[in-house]
């Protein structure tokens, strides 16, 4: 066992910090209160080169595996950033393993150096209304007329897709009582969003305003059969294949909105004074304090143990479900102290603090729920029988 | 043309360098180190020359203990093509380093050489003017501004009270100031890059060059600690605090 950050872990952290300085606190407030996608910012991180961490070095990327991208993205949060300067690229980074892992060469160059280059953005649509976590009963539907599929369906949820030029879209391809198994017949295709067939509507939501989230409605859109990524039916296989990375990107994510909450009310404690001290010399300010920095730091390690056993082709399932539980836990709680700590002054917009509490849900709610992860322990862990 | 960029591993310049507890010098365990800043911008003056198609080839060298090889590797993923570390964990003062840079000079070749103007740690100012000295070549310090020609150069120096331009014939030692460029940070495709580019070892004994210590550090402390300062009201009070207090008038 070995926790000495690698060579490149290092390189990857001191370039992130650079990359992120120029895009200060005010910077990520404003973009909170107009609501404009960062694409300077994501524009920053693909000029870096950082955008292709994860992929192979064929298409341009650097070939380095999750454990580095966690790096990345928790250097990204924690720089002030945040879950909106995470969110702004984290499809990019990690989104199109479905593409590494099962594409062709062809679809591999087609759709992966644009993506790197940060010339075209991705969202990723699997979320629908009526089906909730229970994913195989998505009721999108995609059907073959010769040489192309038309999609039709609603999504919801889906992140950046005002901005984004493509999706990585599960649908049904054979209908659900035509399956033998519910895992069955869903398909994935990296479809480009033809505006006409596609209508996004941003969902007004609690924060991270800079980044949308939409419901999206597709009204008969082509999709050439070679956008099809993987075997026809197989969509479903494909989709879990990603499901551990992102968990423990969006764990890192989480630790680091959690590390710059607590960096912020420490700050504040030491130098507030009240009744003729700082108001970090009370107990009752430094405990909670320090109780958050144990919590995030445990999260770490486990997000870090999960992208070590994932990067080594290990199962890490139990471990990246409970990076993320732990993590999206702690950074909510951080938040929630590093306001108590600046009193009045963590309600104001300015300290920053309250804006990174409305972000701390997400990672929370998603990509899956607290209760499903407990859900998912109790049976594959603890051996308890299935309870949904 | 090849040109040859020393570049040093010094204490992070945002890190707040703490004292050792029994005073033989800075605390460098566990702290973050990168390379000095006026390296740096001779790194970035190197690569420029080279985009501009002044030069064939960018040699960064490093002379210091085994851990310089990462200073050469952020040289190497900002553009050197190569890398030299004259690995010795002898504490190198200048003269020593400009004695190795000598040797590495005669041996490489180079059409110019391109320093830091100092070191941020020890701020010793030195190097560039010994090695110059050492190998009798023309030199031009603390520069601002630098336009190749041929065989000559015309550097802009930054000197008390304004600016100086000289020419000097190459080869040549230059020494950079903060204002000559503004050094670019390396993309993770170079960063990967450089992982690839060869770095030779070599030992001081091997180039004949004898680094041992001539100056003996008797102690090393911590600057007095500031009081804040205090709001007068008036000239009045000024002058009186001056007086009494400060007893400066
Ligand atoms: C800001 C944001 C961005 C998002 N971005 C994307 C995106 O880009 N792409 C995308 O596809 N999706 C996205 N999502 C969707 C997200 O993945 C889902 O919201 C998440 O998976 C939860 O699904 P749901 O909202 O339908 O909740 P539901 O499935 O309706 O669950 C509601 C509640 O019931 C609980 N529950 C359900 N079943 C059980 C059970 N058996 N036992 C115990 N409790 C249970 C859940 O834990 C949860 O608390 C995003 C969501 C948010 C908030
Ligand atoms: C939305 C809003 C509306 C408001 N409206 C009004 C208004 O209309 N009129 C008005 O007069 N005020 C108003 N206030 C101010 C409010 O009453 C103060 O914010 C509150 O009293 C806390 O004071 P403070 O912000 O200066 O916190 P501070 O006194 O700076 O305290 C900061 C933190 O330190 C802790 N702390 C301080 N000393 C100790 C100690 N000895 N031991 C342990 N912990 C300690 C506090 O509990 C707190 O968590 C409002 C505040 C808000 C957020």
């Amino acid at each position: 066992m070995n926790f000495e950050p690698s060579a490149s872990q290092r390189d990857i952290r001191a370039l992130a910090e650079r990359v992120c300085a120029p895009f200060d606190d005010s910077y990520w407030l404003k973009r909170d209160e107009d609501g404009i996608f960062p694409h300077d910012f994501h524009r920053a991180v693909a000029d870096a080169g950082l955008l292709g961490v994860a992929m192979p070095e064929s298409v341009g990327g650097a070939g380095l595996g999750i454990s580095e991208a966690a790096v990345l993205m928790r250097a990204i949060a924690e720089s002030g950033a945040g879950m909106a300067g995470a969110s702004s690229v984290h499809m990019n980074i990690f989104g199109l393993q479905p593409v590494v892992v099962f594409g062709t060469d062809e679809q591999k160059t087609r759709f992966l150096p644009p993506l790197i280059r940060g010339e075209e953005k991705a969202c990723f649509a699997v979320t629908e209304p009526d089906a909730g976590l229970n994913t195989t009963e998505i009721k999108t539907r995609a059907e073959r007329k010769g040489d192309r599929y038309v999609i039709t369906g609603q999504k919801i949820w889906i992140s950046t897709a005002q901005v984004a030029d493509r999706a990585l879209i599960l649908a049904r391809t054979t209908p659900l009582d035509e399956v033998v198994k519910k895992t069955h017949g869903l398909s994935l295709f990296y479809a480009k969003l033809d505006r006409a067939k596609v209508e996004a509507r941003a969902i007004r939501k609690m924060g991270r305003h800079a980044v949308d989230s939409n419901m999206l409605f597709f009204d008969g859109l082509e999709v050439p059969a070679e956008d099809r990524v993987g075997e026809e039916g197989a969509g479903f296989k494909m989709l879990l294949h990603g499901l551990n990375p992102e968990r423990i990107l969006i764990a890192a994510e989480a630790v680091g909105l959690g590390m710059v909450a607590l960096k912020r009310a420490t700050d504040y404690a030491k130098q507030r004074v009240v009744f003729g001290r700082p108001i970090g010399q009370n107990q009752g300010i430094q405990h909670p304090l320090a109780r958050c920095w144990m919590n995030l730091e445990a999260a770490d390690l486990m997000t870090l143990k999960a992208a070590a056993l994932y990067d080594a082709g290990k199962e890490c399932g139990a471990e990246a479900n409970t990076a993320k539980f732990l993590a999206a836990e702690a950074a909510f709680t951080a938040c929630e102290t590093a306001i108590q700590t600046h009193g009045g002054m963590g309600y104001s917009a300015e300290f920053h603090v309250e804006r990174y509490l409305r972000e701390s849900f997400i990672p929370r709610i998603a990509p899956i729920s607290p209760q499903m992860i407990m859900n998912h322990i109790a049976e594959k862990v603890l051996g308890l029988p299935k309870s949904y | 043309m090849k040109i040859l960029v020393p570049v040093k591993r010094v204490v992070d310049a945002n890190i707040k360098v703490r004292v050792k507890a029994d005073g033989t010098g800075v605390e460098t365990q566990n702290v973050k180190m990168s390379m000095n800043p006026f390296c740096e911008i001779a790194v970035e003056q190197a690569i420029r020359l080279k985009e501009a198609g002044k030069a064939t080839e960018i040699i960064a060298v490093s002379c210091g203990v085994a851990q310089s090889q990462e200073t050469l590797r952020t040289a190497l993923a900002m553009g050197a093509d190569r890398g030299i570390l004259v690995e010795t964990d002898v504490a190198l003062e200048p003269l020593a380093i400009a004695k190795l840079l000598k040797a590495v000079v005669e041996k490489e070749q180079p059409g110019l050489v391109i320093l830091g103007k100092q070191a941020i740690d020890n701020d010793c100012n030195q190097t560039g003017q010994m090695l110059a000295a050492l190998l009798g070549w023309p030199q031009g310090t603390f520069i601002s501004k630098l336009e190749m020609g041929d065989g000559s150069a015309e550097v802009t120096r930054e000197i008390d009270g304004g600016l100086e331009v000289i020419k000097i014939k190459l080869p040549a030692i230059v020494t950079v100031d903060l204002r000559l460029n503004e050094p670019r940070y390396a993309s993770l495709p170079n960063i990967m890059k450089a992982k690839k580019k060869p770095i030779e070892t070599l030992k001081p004994d091997a180039l004949g060059v004898d680094v041992n210590p001539r100056v003996v550090t008797l102690k090393v402390v911590e600057p007095p600690k500031r009081n804040a300062g205090v709001k007068v009201p008036d000239v009045k009070t000024l002058v009186e605090k001056l007086r009494n207090e400060a007893k400066v008038i």
